[in-house]
């Protein structure tokens, strides 16, 4: 690729993101580093869920190009070398590097725990079932749930819900993981399981994680870079320790106060 | 005559109304989730063909479309050499089928919409094909938002059987307008009729609550 170095797994170059008159991302660039562990922190508004929502293809872009792991996202190279949008195929060959964790969870009701973990394995990777099977047991024992794999979503309580989310992802064999404010669902109480698990995942697996969070104080241990998105920008980026010590913007400033204030 | 006389040929009445139903219900069910399934396709041909299905089934007569069927198909099949000529039976259940098919597509569409976004977000992210989604992940979540409406089609399909009786079938209400032309009992023949119907509505009433527990086992407060 001669776009992004060998070193870079996600790229936003110019990127545009509109909902009918309203740019939610404003001519976006932003990269992620292979195995970097990446926070995006912002106003709501700012288009910080939509980064990853556009990554996960779930939200087309108005303009510009995105790159994911040497390739294009969106755009397909025609004959002539000129980009031109996607294939379904070319879309679906893009996924397979990326997982997704939502905010409400998104679990299968009508599987039990181990089901959701073994569904896209075995109907999409076509993978073996026993193979599945063995794959989704050592990801539940990863996320403490074994004895709930028999269980059907809706006997589990919210953190270990979202513990499913993550260990279904995974499932896949992702190379980038994405969290959209994976515990702003939770009760408070369940909130400090789940980042257990992002944190052991940050810290034992060279998995690239970008992560939407209000979780300031998660966000400062576990991250390599802070982003704080501000009007569909990166207004300002760092090192944790930097920029939550020391923000150089006015914005960052009154953002930071506030939710540190809140917590 | 004794009312216990009657028993035996409204019970046989009963046995044809009780095949009918339990046919046109399985055909009709089929028929709902072609059309219901179509209705949401994106290809316009396949869109049009539900759409126009429903629509002309919904919005005619079940009396007409199964006189058109039994009477009028065979002289328009003659008109162009072809035998069209259907047993009543056929006829029948096509009818019925038919009928209750286009009002079970709409259930089933609207049940299929009823699945949220995120499910569909989530079969996405996982990399589902469209078609695995529908059938992985959005039917098995909206075949239990059908039963409920299911079962009032099913009743009212076992209801409308006794139309056929217009086309000579003998079932229930045949049956029971038979006995009345002989024996002229009007009061005791129809008052046991009406309890059969019943009857018959109680237990399909049963089973399909029984099935809808059974497709929604996995759902809260299920069991």
């Amino acid at each position: 690729m001669t776009e992004t170095g060998a070193d870079t797994i996600i790229k936003f170059d110019k990127v545009v993101k509109r909902f009918d008159t309203f740019t939610v991302i404003d001519e976006l660039d932003f990269e992620v580093k292979r195995g970097e562990k990446v926070t995006i922190i912002g106003p709501s508004g700012s288009g910080k869920s939509t980064v990853l929502r556009i990554l996960m293809t779930l939200e087309p872009i108005s303009g510009g190009v995105v790159y994911v792991d040497g390739d294009t996202l969106w755009h397909e190279k025609g004959g002539n070398g000129d980009l031109k949008p996607a294939s379904e195929s070319h879309l679906r060959k893009m996924r397979e590097k990326m997982g997704m964790v939502f905010q409400q969870f998104n679990l299968f009701p009508h599987m039990t725990v181990r089901r959701n973990l073994t569904e896209a394995p075995t109907q999409v990777l076509g993978m073996p079932k026993a193979e599945a099977k063995q794959r989704a047991d050592e990801l539940l024992e990863m996320v403490g749930l074994t004895a709930h794999a028999d269980k059907y979503p809706h006997q589990l309580s919210g953190g270990q819900q979202q513990r499913v989310g993550i260990a279904r992802a995974l499932a896949m064999r992702p190379k980038i993981m994405l969290f959209d404010e994976p515990t702003s669902a939770l009760d408070p109480e369940l909130v400090g399981e789940v980042l257990g698990v992002i944190r052991r995942l940050a810290e034992e697996h060279d998995l690239t994680m970008l992560l939407v969070t209000h979780e300031m104080n998660f966000a400062r241990q576990i991250s390599d870079r802070v982003c704080f998105f501000d009007r569909g920008k990166v207004l300002e980026q760092g090192k944790p320790e930097d920029l939550f010590t020391n923000p150089k913007e006015e914005r960052t400033r009154e953002f930071l106060k506030a939710v540190l204030e809140d917590n | 005559m004794d009312w216990t006389q009657y028993l035996n040929p409204l019970m046989q009445g009963a046995w044809v109304t009780i095949e009918l139903t339990i046919y046109s219900t399985i055909f009709g069910a089929i028929l709902s989730f072609a059309a219901g399934i179509g209705k949401l396709a994106h290809n316009p041909l396949i869109k049009a063909i539900a759409v126009g299905y429903i629509e002309i089934f919904r919005g005619t007569s079940l009396l007409v479309q199964l006189f058109w069927l039994y009477f009028a198909l065979p002289v328009a099949g003659q008109a162009i050499g072809l035998d069209l000529r259907l047993p009543p039976v056929v006829a029948g259940v096509l009818a019925l089928s038919l009928n209750i098919g286009a009002y079970g597509a709409e259930v089933v569409r609207g049940a299929i919409q009823s699945v949220s976004k995120d499910q569909y977000e989530a079969a996405k992210a996982l990399n589902f094909t469209p078609r695995k989604t529908l059938w992985r992940v959005a039917l098995p979540q909206a075949i239990p938002e059908m039963m409920p409406s299911f079962g009032n089609l099913a009743i009212q399909n076992l209801k409308d059987t006794a139309l056929v009786s217009l086309i000579s079938l003998s079932d229930l209400a045949f049956r029971a307008e038979q006995l009345r032309n002989f024996t002229q009992d009007s009061t005791t023949i129809y008052t046991m009729t009406l309890f059969m119907y019943f009857g018959l509505a109680l237990v399909l009433t049963a089973m399909m609550k029984v099935l809808e527990r059974f497709v929604g086992r996995w759902r809260a407060g299920a069991r």
